[in-house]
């Protein structure tokens, strides 16, 4: 496991009942780049990212996030169940007992892993900064007597956070609806706003599902833009899932292409555009057309 | 719109009989049919002129409605906005005038009142204190609780056991009753964590009603229904009864003649300052982060969980800090009556308390407040109307509940002054 890589997904199989969602998929994402998920609806796209973020708990195999100076295993801070050897040693009974009982994909995002939803999840009824300020509830003063007195730490804290939060908002070009409702943005400021807030939590990968989704070509531009100082300017690896081929193609550096569950291929943008088993994903074979490699 | 003026009597005319009939329904079995002993009479008259009175007013409203202003009426209520506000930032409110007007006034009350009228004040304010408390849960993290009443029980029970076997005065369990009912609010919360919406809302309905049971049924401890005394508050340790048993009494230290009120003064007092400290700590609350991550909870829990917030500690603290506020309610109920049993605490009291916050705007702490004095205050003054009272607030609910449906007082969220962005 080298510091290269920020994940690391092996042999990833997940389960829903009979249904095979996931199999066998192996990839790794390296640390500053920018990858893209891609591959025909219902391919698994959005499953691998559940795994990944820790919102559904994989069925086997092994994704390991190298982020914040330690690797961290993302289906064992979800809690597993016990096993026989456990009950010989009090230690790695304890250990399997914190994360069953405290255990959950918050955990994940503290590791160092932030994520955006393909149907957008903002808070609609709170306005954008404290969106945002949610997001910082790591960072910030909890401590509630200090907050109930208004300490000198407290209000520092909170200052901290309100200039991060406009910051951020300056990034994202929402300075000037600060003071609105999240709910009441158009839908593309509110897709910004998610990636904002998803990016307020000081991650080193950040997860976005379907960004360009329901975006204009000048929107999309503008996304593209923003991808490229999320990596540049804040050494953030930014994995996304997107339909929009022109977009991955512009802006990855390496892509995994999934189908039915499993890896088809993962390369460069040239490679994977020329790729015969990607192109008959996308598009289908011919009856009785063989496709190899 | 030409046709839309002058007025169509024939609608108005059906409207009136519709209202009528629903009138006719509601009320003749309510108003019409009167027990007396096994039998009942009937009083035709009664329903005849209520009826009357409904089916005049539906015609009158009905034709008001169709005239030019009735019509620019009813157009500016489809169109008003009552949804959440976000305030400008360095916003001044007017409650930096109105507060300290309440205060002054609140203080003078206990001097002026009547008896009677302290103890209905009295009584408004434990409902501020519960309906804070449930505003906690419900307003600000969105888990709907029905069975508030087991913790408002717990503090008053607390008080009552706990003088009775332990010898704790007033004093001691006004904090001892908020921890154990904060203890009871984490024992009900964390196996419930998993749910949301309404199963939540049946398990805590099954939680006030065992609370209740088991008041009533643990007869060697609790007394069962025959109920048990409280003790009365101390003033330093001076007694409000005309005579002590140990020790001095507050009109023979002070050398005045007795009086019953004393004990609801010192009462309200203590209530007032223990309302205002509540209602301080919940200003400060809503604009902490962990107020910030209640209300984050009940707008999307999973998009809390992929920030990082631990949903489990978030509602869980909900639960703990909304029930010790309901503790403390009940430690001043107990108290204030001097006596408690369980058929204070049965569901009525929960649904009431769920009540006060809906109509006050959930979330909203000073449309709660308003609301507790309305829904307590209210049913005292309409009394004269003796059996009517119940059809009466059940009457104010709907009309609120159609002209007001997000609370009497409109959700604000503060607004914050754009500032040069850092980020370290």
């Amino acid at each position: 496991m080298s510091q290269e890589n920020i994940l690391a997904v092996e042999n990833l199989v997940m389960h829903f009942g009979g249904i095979k969602a996931l199999n066998d998929v192996t990839f790794d994402i390296k640390r500053g780049s920018v990858s893209a998920l891609i591959g025909p609806n219902g391919a698994g796209k959005t499953t691998v990212f559940n795994c990944l973020t820790g919102f559904y708990k994989a069925t086997g195999g092994k994704i390991i996030l190298s982020a914040g100076g330690k690797e961290t295993s993302i289906i064992k801070v979800l809690g597993e169940p016990f096993q026989v050897t456990d009950f010989f040693s009090p230690f790695a009974f304890f250990a399997r007992l914190k994360y069953k009982m405290f255990g959950g994909s918050h955990l994940v995002n503290r590791a160092g892993l932030s994520r955006t939803f393909q149907n957008i999840r903002l808070f609609k009824e709170m306005s954008v900064v404290e969106n945002l300020l949610v997001a910082q509830h790591m960072r910030v003063n909890r401590s509630l007597i200090a907050g109930i007195l208004d300490t000198k730490a407290y209000r520092k804290a909170e200052e901290e956070a309100l200039e991060r939060v406009f910051y951020w908002l300056g990034v994202v070009d929402l300075v000037d609806s600060a003071n609105r409702l999240a709910g009441e943005l158009s839908y593309g400021q509110q897709r910004r706003l998610e990636i904002a807030r998803a990016m307020c939590t000081n991650p080193e990968i950040v997860c976005l599902d379907e960004p360009a989704a329901g975006l204009n070509p000048s929107e999309t531009e503008a996304l593209t833009k923003m991808i490229r100082v999320l990596r540049d300017e804040h050494n953030t690896t930014v994995l996304l899932i997107e339909h929009d081929m022109g977009m991955v193609m512009d802006i990855s550096d390496y892509i995994v292409v999934l189908d039915h569950g499993e890896v088809i291929a993962k390369g460069g943008p040239e490679d994977i555009k020329s790729n015969p088993k990607v192109v008959a994903a996308y598009l289908g074979a011919e009856e009785g057309e063989e496709v190899t490699l | 719109m030409s046709q839309a003026v002058g007025i169509n009597f024939k609608k108005s005319s059906i409207d009136a009989l519709i209202a009528g009939f629903m009138a006719l329904v509601l009320f003749g079995p309510i108003v019409g049919v009167v027990l007396d002993g096994y039998g009942f009479n009937t009083e035709f008259g009664k329903v005849a002129w209520m009826i009357a009175a409904v089916a005049i007013g539906r015609f009158a409203v009905s034709s008001f409605l169709q005239t030019e202003k009735g019509i620019a009426m009813a157009f500016r209520y489809a169109n008003n906005n009552d949804g959440v506000e976000v305030l400008p930032p360095g916003h001044k409110s007017k409650m930096v005038w109105v507060i300290p007007l309440v205060i002054v006034i609140g203080l003078l009350v206990p001097f002026i009142a009547s008896k009677y009228i302290l103890t209905v004040i009295i009584l408004g304010l434990i409902y501020v204190l519960l309906g804070l408390g449930l505003n906690i849960v419900v307003g600000l993290a969105g888990l709907l609780d029905l069975g508030f009443v087991g913790f408002y029980a717990i503090g008053a029970y607390g008080l009552a056991l706990g003088y009775e076997n332990l010898g704790l005065g007033f004093w001691s369990m006004l904090p001892i009753a908020a921890i154990m009912a904060a203890v009871a609010g984490a024992i009900l919360g964390f196996p419930v964590l998993r749910m949301h919406g309404d199963y939540l809302a049946i398990v805590t309905l099954g939680f006030g009603e065992i609370i209740r049971l088991v008041l009533t049924n643990w007869a060697s401890f609790t007394h069962g229904p025959n109920g048990v005394s409280a003790p009365l508050p101390t003033f330093f340790g001076l007694e409000f009864k005309r005579r002590s048993r140990d020790g001095e009494t507050f009109h023979e230290f002070f050398n005045i003649p007795y009086d019953s009120a004393y004990k609801y003064m010192f009462i309200y007092i203590v209530l007032f300052a223990v309302v205002w400290a509540v209602l301080f700590i919940k200003h400060r609350l809503v604009k902490m982060p962990i107020g910030r991550a209640w209300e984050a909870l009940r707008e999307d829990e999973i998009a809390c969980r992929s920030l990082g917030l631990n949903h489990v500690l978030v509602k869980l603290s909900a639960f703990m800090l909304g029930a010790s506020t309901g503790g403390l309610a009940g430690v001043f109920f107990a108290t204030y009556q001097g006596f408690v049993n369980p058929s204070s605490f049965t569901f009525f009291e929960s649904a009431l308390i769920l009540a006060i916050v809906v109509l006050g705007g959930m979330g909203s702490t000073l449309g709660v407040v308003i609301a507790a004095f309305c829904l307590t205050v209210l049913p005292e003054m309409l009394r004269e109307f003796a059996e009517y009272r119940v059809l009466m607030f059940g009457i104010l609910m709907v009309v609120m509940m159609i002209w007001k449906p997000r609370g009497i007082v409109r959700v604000t969220r503060t607004g914050f002054a754009a500032r040069k962005g850092v980020v370290k």
